[in-house]
């Protein structure tokens, strides 16, 4: 029985953030009604390509996730149920917005079957907040924490973002500290990343100056040390977590090659699969997403189809395995290509071994810290020609 | 073609300074002559690679003959022989000339004489052309065709008061030009009887015909058949054809003979074994001597051609081949480079004519380029008495083996407005110019004599020329001969490593300077490393000048959710893509612009 991690996309957002580059948009009932439809339509027309594949993980991403209600959330969960298998401790988690959940559409997520929600806070200033279009203030994220932690969630992830507009390093820990007070398991804090097409590269101008690259880091530098000394342990470029709390839907994108293969696949408006080395993506065309799924028979919705080579695979084990602090192993690259790392990489991995960028321990080759500021040039560079 | 009159022939050139109207002119002549109508006309017939149309210069000598039925009812053979119209050709120019009787001079009416009017039209004087003057673009608002004509006496001292007025945009005036052609260009001389005489002013390739030779025959005919001797190269060869040249096409004929502009072709394979100015001659009967005037011609300019990809190396070994085929002044050998591999050392007439087949090598054989920095030939004089003529700064010997060094200085005029006399001569001190006087043309224009070293014109002097009188300076030289120079070998030094296809050979007044602004160029065209960088340049191991390329610290995809590896992919991709184009030396990846943009490094004040 092969394992699956499962991704449902919910393309809703109260209001679209200064930062984000995903595919979200504010909608009407009606809308979202529509395209309820249709995800379950999807879910059941795909279940027969599955029938060997024990679900292990399901993520519901956004968007905002939790503008949907409890109900259609629950509704999705019983489609997958009636028609997937699914692993009785599956990781079920679901991402949220502080300030779209009561207490009781808690208490209905957490019946219908979600074990773990992922709050999306950025940060505990609420000058910081208001500049980044969020939509919530620190106090509604507490509310909504605690909330979640009465109706019975004991695995919640904080996420927040650091190197932002104007941030200095004290309001940096301040937001830090006061999380670390609530005792989150997971928390995932990455330093901001400016992407074209959003409001905050567009108007770069009207924002207060963001901290210079030394500083950024510093601040990178400073949330592993402060982690680490209330127990998290950093287990990917910027994901930290308790013992055993790591992620497990994640860990399917980042953990490539046989060993501990899980396929993924996703649902919904511009989800990506990844199955059995065939690729692809969904439309991100809403309308065609919907009219593919309003008559008697679905019609195509996947985009980009590839199949990944063996090259494809060994460039996906290194560059997504090697944002794991624990690295790849030479072993299981040997058992799942049938071919000594070196023989591949040798060279490469030498090369930045001798700069200080990576270091070998025992089997396992993963990032130093300075590595991890440059990986992408690391990174690149185990590309096949 | 025996019975052709002699006396109906007018072999003539049209000069002028560039832009002035020059090949516009001829396209009209042509059409005028009723060689072509309108409609086949495709614009400027005689520029015919894309290069020239683009450039608006024409840089290979295009010939044509026509037949102009004249208002004493009489029909005349025109051979207009188009020449190439920058001080790079200078000597193409000379040899065409010598191939006519007669120039037309275009002067345009609103800017009057320029730099090049000048140096052209002397060169014309020079070889016993009889010159007469025409004045173009009379349609323009800002014309002053009168003035014009003054200038033209006043400067140049030959008749202009019924110099025709024409608009060769518009067609306007082009008969005058045609008669005034029968009348004031005098008919050729010698003699069909006396041994074969014949210049050549030129030649193309031609892969069935093998080379065509251009040529003008001053004494005896040729005809299928003569055996025939270039008298400098010593290549012989029998004519396979005789002929004449249509517009864009060769025409056969039975003979050539005295007084005639045509072609012949005799199964060469080398352009190099008929060198423009070369006399050709009959073997069996030869003339006494050769035509005045030849010269071997010389690569002025050099510099390093390497193919971006090392890959493409044969292709371009085949490429260069190829474009010598037609261009016997295109020199090159193979060489090598620590930094960029395999490539080859050419030489060139001038920075244009490096230009012209740097986009030729890039257009019509798509190859993609790294250039190192242009640099002229220097003699240097060893203890051992030995001479070295350097065209690569890299083979320099060691200094202390050096007597001394000499370089190449050209007596350069100047034209310019007389509010930019005190930019242009300040730029001129810059470039170690010495000053050797300043004629006043008229009021407001002057022409300011200098003698400039070669090296310190060749990168951006034209530039900046332009750029220091608002495009109103023009500008002209001859290259005068050698001098001895206190030069010095500047290298660069990134991350402590030299590298080679950045050195250069500079004046010890100018190190510093240069080795300044090569730092500050090369600080922003190497991207940041994982580690910081230094750039120095350095004169005999002391460093003069220093910048750092910073160390990178951030280049981390903070966010990898949701599992669109691709999207990440595609990332990676690029940024490997990006180092792809870059060069390796030591631990360093220097982008291939950057070897080329530190050509430029005037500031343009």
């Amino acid at each position: 029985m092969d394992s699956l991690g499962v991704y449902v996309h919910v393309p809703f957002c109260v209001q679209k953030c200064a930062y984000c580059d995903f595919l979200s948009a504010p909608a009407t009932r009606e809308k979202q009604q529509a395209y309820m439809k249709a995800l379950k339509k999807e879910i059941t027309c795909e279940s027969s390509s599955y029938a060997d594949y024990e679900i292990k993980t399901i993520f519901f991403g956004g968007g905002t996730p939790s503008i949907l209600k409890a109900e259609d959330i629950g509704e999705i969960l019983d489609c997958i149920r009636k028609h997937y298998r699914i692993d009785k401790d599956a990781e079920i988690t679901l991402e949220m917005n502080p300030g779209t959940a009561t207490r009781e559409k808690l208490t209905a997520l957490k019946k219908a079957g979600i074990n773990r929600l992922s709050i999306g806070l950025q940060s505990a200033d609420n000058t910081e907040l208001q500049m980044l279009g969020r939509i919530h203030t620190y106090e509604d994220f507490l509310k909504t924490y605690h909330d979640a932690r009465e109706t019975g969630f004991h695995n919640i992830n904080v996420d927040l973002m650091s190197a932002l507009p104007g941030q200095s390093m004290e309001i940096w820990i301040q937001t830090l500290e006061k999380v670390l007070a609530l005792e989150p398991e997971h928390l995932s804090a990455y330093s901001l990343i400016i992407e074209e097409g959003t409001r905050l590269f567009e108007r770069i101008n009207e924002f207060p100056p963001i901290p210079d690259e030394d500083e950024d880091r510093r601040m990178y530098q400073e949330t592993k040390r402060i982690l680490a000394e209330h127990g998290y342990q950093r287990y990917e470029i910027s994901n930290y977590a308790r013992a055993g709390r790591e992620c497990r839907h994640n860990m399917i994108y980042w953990q490539r090659g046989m060993g501990h293969t899980a396929d993924y696949v996703g649902f919904g408006l511009g989800a990506a699969s990844t199955v059995k080395n065939m690729r692809w993506k969904n439309t991100d065309d809403m309308k065609k997403y919907l009219l593919a799924f309003d008559g008697e028979k679905a019609q195509e919705i996947k985009e980009d189809i590839e199949k990944l080579s063996e090259n494809d695979c060994m460039e996906e084990f290194m560059f997504l395995g090697l944002r794991m602090m624990g690295g790849v192993s030479k072993s299981e690259f040997q058992k799942s290509f049938g071919q000594n790392m070196d023989d591949v990489y040798g060279a490469v991995i030498q090369k930045w071994i001798r700069q200080g960028m990576l270091v070998q321990q025992g089997d396992r080759i993963r990032l130093t810290d300075a590595g991890i500021d440059v990986s992408n040039v690391v990174l690149a560079d185990f590309l096949l020609d | 073609m025996s019975q052709i009159d002699q006396s109906k022939i007018r072999n003539f050139c049209i000069v002028a300074h560039i832009d002035h109207g020059k090949s516009t002119l001829a396209d009209r002549i042509i059409e005028k002559t009723g060689l072509l109508t309108s409609r086949e006309m495709q614009d400027q017939i005689l520029d015919n690679m894309d290069l020239e149309r683009e450039r608006g210069i024409t840089i290979k000598a295009q010939t044509v003959r026509t037949v102009y039925k004249a208002q004493d009812g009489n029909e005349y053979i025109f051979n207009l022989i188009d020449t190439p119209g920058h001080v790079d050709f200078n000597y193409e120019v000379s040899r065409a000339l010598a191939a006519c009787d007669g120039a037309i001079l275009v002067v345009d009416a609103a800017q009057g004489i320029e730099a090049q009017t000048l140096a052209n039209v002397y060169l014309a004087l020079d070889h016993d052309l009889d010159v007469f003057p025409v004045i173009n673009k009379i349609d323009l608002p800002s014309a002053r065709p009168d003035w014009v004509k003054n200038e033209i006496e006043d400067v140049i001292g030959i008749e202009a008061q019924d110099a025709p007025l024409i608009s060769a945009k518009n067609g306007v005036g082009i008969e005058d030009v045609l008669e005034a052609i029968v009348q004031k260009i005098p008919a050729p001389g010698g003699s069909a009887d006396n041994p074969l005489q014949a210049l050549i002013f030129d030649s193309v390739y031609d892969s069935y015909k093998g080379v065509i030779v251009f040529c003008r025959i001053m004494e005896g005919k040729v005809s299928k058949g003569t055996k025939i001797k270039m008298m400098a190269t010593g290549a012989t060869a029998d004519v396979v054809e005789v002929g004449y040249f249509g517009a864009g096409q060769f025409i056969p004929c039975d003979e050539l003979s005295a007084g005639m502009v045509g072609y012949l072709t005799a199964s060469i394979k080398n352009v190099k074994d008929t060198a423009v100015g070369d006399t050709v001659t009959d073997a069996e009967n030869p003339c006494a001597e050769p035509l005045p005037g030849y010269k071997k011609v010389q690569s002025m300019v050099y510099c390093g051609l390497y193919p971006a990809d090392g890959a493409k190396y044969p292709d371009l070994r085949d490429a260069l081949e190829k474009l010598q085929l037609n261009d016997a002044s295109l020199f090159y050998e193979p060489e090598t480079s620590i930094a960029l591999g395999f490539g080859f050392r050419c030489g060139f007439l001038g920075l244009l004519h490096l230009e012209i087949i740097q986009e030729r090598l890039e257009r019509e054989y798509n190859l993609d380029l790294v250039t190192t920095a242009p640099g002229v030939i220097y003699k240097v004089y060893k203890t051992n008495g030995e001479v070295i003529e350097l065209t690569n700064p890299s083979n320099l010997p060691d200094p202390s083996e050096i007597e001394y060094m000499e370089e190449p200085i050209v007596t350069a005029e100047i034209m310019v407005t007389t509010e930019f006399i005190g930019s242009i001569m300040e730029l001129c001190q810059e470039r170690r110019g010495r000053y050797l006087g300043m004629e006043y043309v008229e009021e407001t224009r002057a022409l300011l004599k200098y003698e400039l070293p070669l090296n310190e014109i060749i990168y951006d002097f034209f530039d900046a020329l332009k750029s220091r009188s608002r495009g109103y300076a023009s500008f002209d030289y001859d290259i005068k001969g050698y001098e001895q120079s206190e030069l010095v070998k500047l290298d660069i030094l990134i991350n402590r490593e030299e590298v080679d296809a950045l050195s250069f050979i500079v004046h010890k007044e100018s190190a510093y300077e240069r080795g300044r602004k090569m730092c500050e160029k090369l600080k922003d065209e190497i991207p940041r490393h994982l580690f910081e960088i230094p750039i120095q340049a350095a004169v005999g191991g002391k460093v003069i000048a220093r910048e750092t390329v910073k160390a990178m610290r951030k280049d981390v995809l903070a966010k990898c959710y949701g599992g669109d590896i691709s999207r990440k992919k595609k990332l990676l991709e690029k940024q490997k893509e990006g180092k792809k184009r870059m060069r390796q030396v030591g631990n360093v990846e220097i982008p291939q612009k950057a070897f080329m943009s530190v050509l430029k490094l005037d500031d343009g004040k």
